[in-house]
């Protein structure tokens, strides 16, 4: 399974975690749904389909925090008879990243995923660069910037 | 040390009030979740719930393999205290942590009755 990160400094992080949590697919991303690194995936369109449906439901759950006056939600778990999906937002220098960690029932669990989670908050917390401002996508460039970082994890 | 909820509270003592016992929880062996816990300050409760579920699965499946049926009670033993689980009927680890020199029969009987309450 391979690993790969627009962004060095997410690559150890994302290594670690993968490899502590049994993780099966992992996708780090900006909450506008731009990929920073994946794990596992094998095509550009599962990157592209589940970027977009991750950071569309982090906006939602986001969305319906603000509506109960409460702060985001730290985590969603969701868990089907073979596969979980686990969901949160990490703070990082660089802005706040959305996670999604897909994870086999028979090869971890949420207790492995949330345990090793904050410390992959905590390890991208910390290599992260801290004096550059986060790079805002503009909806005109969001396809390009979309592609570019799709042929950086595929190595095209 | 940490309180576990009443009902809890009093299937975590039944482990608890044996000598050189550090701390007990109950784990949902699906997901690795602290379920309750009475637990001394510096034990990682979270931690430890989530790595000993796994262990359980693992072992589980060991077993299963080796054809010797289901794993009832596991030790393990090291430098500066032991971790002791048996598995209840309903899936729930109930965890022991404890000191090395731990009366190991003692805390096994306390975990299988802690584990015939949780049901």
């Amino acid at each position: 399974m391979t690993t790969r990160a627009v962004e060095p400094w997410i690559f150890e992080p994302l290594v670690k975690f993968v490899k502590e949590a049994g993780a099966r697919l992992v996708l780090l991303m900006t909450p506008a749904g731009q990929v920073l690194a994946q794990h596992g995936f094998s095509r550009a369109v599962d990157v592209m389909s589940a970027a977009a449906l991750g950071a569309a439901i982090m906006a939602s759950t986001d969305e319906i925090a603000r509506q109960l006056r409460q702060p985001p939600f730290a985590g969603l778990n969701h868990q089907g008879e073979r596969h979980g999906i686990f969901l949160a937002a990490v703070p990082t220098g660089r802005g706040r990243l959305v996670a999604l960690v897909v994870y086999d029932l028979d090869a971890s669990s949420l207790g492995l995923v949330q345990l090793f989670f904050d410390e992959l908050a905590a390890d991208l917390q910390a290599a992260s660069p801290k004096d550059s401002v986060p790079k805002r996508v503009l909806a005109a460039d969001f396809e390009r910037e979309l592609s570019d970082s799709l042929n950086t994890l595929f190595g095209r | 040390m940490t309180t576990a909820p009443a009902g809890f509270g009093r299937v975590l003592d039944l482990v608890t009030r044996v000598r050189g016992v550090r701390g007990a929880m109950l784990v949902a062996g699906d997901d690795g979740l602290v379920v309750a816990e009475q637990l001394m300050e510096g034990i990682k409760g979270p931690a430890v719930a989530a790595l000993a579920a796994s262990l359980a699965s693992r072992l589980r499946r060991a077993l299963e393999a080796a054809g010797v049926g289901a794993g009832q009670f596991w030790h393990l033993q090291a430098e500066q205290g032991a971790l002791l689980v048996v598995t209840a009927a309903s899936g729930v680890l109930v965890v022991a942590v404890a000191e090395p020199d731990v009366n190991v029969g003692l805390v096994r009987l306390e975990l299988l009755r802690a584990a015939e309450a949780v049901g």
